[in-house]
């Protein structure tokens, strides 16, 4: 069913082991010049370019890292200026509040202080002022006494010398007596 | 393969597959002259190949930049898959640079003779003839041997020949088999692996589209035609399976050259 015929003719006709002595010339001058021309110019250009990326590749790794260490180093300071900062907020509000309530004492003190002062200058100015009105209501009572005992008298008084006289010692007897029942403070005025 | 002849050969017009002759056309200058005798379509192509590879690498490394466009990108990444994939790996860190030239030229003069089978027209892979595969396999023996002898003087035959280690009454058993295996079965497989496999698959593209132009043309069976789309079919998914096998015989073949240049520069050490 085969043509072996064929098939047989084909065996004698080309063994496919027996070389063509040209294609073997021509394979190894072309593969000759491929080397040649692979060994001048195409490797070199690919070996300097394979280096060039890989230098670049892993000097650039390097940079990233050197980089990355840069950053966290600035984000270390930054997160450490900030926790100085908060600190320093802190403080400075802590200051004002202390300094805020030592003002707030201070001025209690000074306005208590104050107060004081203007009650013992009232003071002062009723004492003066009740000294004055006291001499004066003297006066006016030794004048008043004298002209009405004259009139009830129906001779002058007018020896201003002795009513004077006569009257001061009545007011000092007066003093005297309230003096000896109340409180001495007021002794100081009366004098 | 068979079935196919099979199925044809019932119909009485009886289908000749296509021979190995047909894998050889007739030469190009002089004209039509027998194969052979002259300058041939392969001659041609493997000339295609040296000038495509080096036009493409020396356009795409023309002006590098440290960001490589596509087209240097591209080629970059296939000189690093032969330089770091099978020198630095099989030759080690210390010694591949200088042979790393060597292995990217063997690639991709390899791939790139193996994928013309693929290519409309030009459709033959340069290695499907014996004569490339050897010369190239020569090459790649002398390197090796010399290499070697460079390395560790005439010694070189007797490190390669008498594995250390071994009980001295089973030696003249396996030096013959070492001898054998080394520098004479190891040039023939290498070689012979990649023209077969390229050979076969031209075979299979070239059987696969007569069967179909024969069953869907000439027997005007509709059955029998209907079965020629299937082997169309079929071509298509061996058209990429051929693609796979092209690259790995261009890898496989670098591969072994890495790994026999490993084994002569390390022959002193075991």
């Amino acid at each position: 069913m085969i043509r072996s015929e064929a098939i047989l003719a084909a065996a004698e006709g080309a063994n496919p082991l027996v070389p063509n002595w040209w294609e073997v010339l021509v394979t190894a001058v072309g593969f000759a010049v491929l080397m040649f021309l692979v060994v001048k110019y195409i490797a070199p250009a690919l070996e300097n370019s394979y280096q060039n990326r890989v230098d670049a590749i892993e000097g650039g790794l390097e940079k990233a890292e050197k980089a990355q260490a840069e950053a966290n180093a600035l984000k270390a300071d930054y997160e450490q200026q900030q926790q100085e900062g908060y600190a320093e907020a802190n403080r400075v509000r802590e200051e004002a509040r202390t300094e805020g309530a030592q003002i707030l004492a201070e001025a209690r003190e000074k306005a208590a202080a104050e107060a004081a002062r203007l009650v013992e200058q009232a003071q002062v100015q009723i004492a003066a002022e009740r000294l004055q009105a006291e001499s004066s209501l003297r006066t006016d009572v030794g004048a008043l006494a004298t002209t009405l005992a004259s009139r009830i008298v129906g001779e002058s008084l007018e020896d201003d010398a002795r009513s004077q006289r006569v009257v001061d010692r009545f007011l000092e007897d007066l003093e005297r007596n309230s003096t000896a029942g109340t409180a001495s403070g007021t002794a100081g005025v009366a004098e | 393969m068979l079935p196919i002849v099979l199925a044809s050969s019932t119909d009485e017009g009886g289908f000749a597959p296509p021979t190995i002759d047909q894998t050889h056309l007739p030469d190009i200058l002089p004209w039509m002259a027998e194969y052979g005798t002259g300058f041939g379509k392969q001659m041609l192509m493997i000339i295609l190949s040296v000038i495509l590879i080096s036009a493409f690498f020396m356009l795409a490394m023309r002006k590098p930049g440290l960001v490589p466009g596509k087209v240097q990108w591209l080629a970059e990444s296939g000189y690093a898959f032969v330089r770091n994939g099978m020198g630095r790996d099989i030759i080690g860190e210390k010694e591949f640079k200088p042979f790393v030239p060597l292995l990217f030229s063997l690639f991709f003069f390899v791939i790139v003779n193996n994928l013309f089978g693929a290519v409309p027209f030009l459709q033959l892979p340069s290695f499907s003839h014996a004569g490339s595969a050897y010369a190239l396999a020569l090459i790649v023996y002398i390197i090796w041997i010399g290499l070697g002898i460079k390395r560790n003087g005439l010694k070189y035959f007797k490190l390669a020949v008498v594995p250390s280690g071994v009980p001295g009454w089973i030696l003249p058993l396996l030096v013959p088999l070492e001898v054998i295996s080394t520098f004479l079965v190891r040039p023939l497989t290498h070689s012979l692996r990649l023209m077969a496999t390229m050979l076969s698959g031209h075979m299979i593209i070239m059987l696969a589209g007569a069967g179909a132009q024969f069953l869907i043309m000439e027997t005007g069976n509709v059955a029998l035609q209907a079965t020629g789309v299937l082997v169309v079919l079929g071509s298509v998914a061996m058209y990429f399976l051929e693609l796979l096998i092209m690259y790995l015989q261009a890898f496989v073949f670098t591969l072994l050259t890495a790994i026999y240049i490993q084994g002569a520069l390390a022959a002193n050490d075991h």
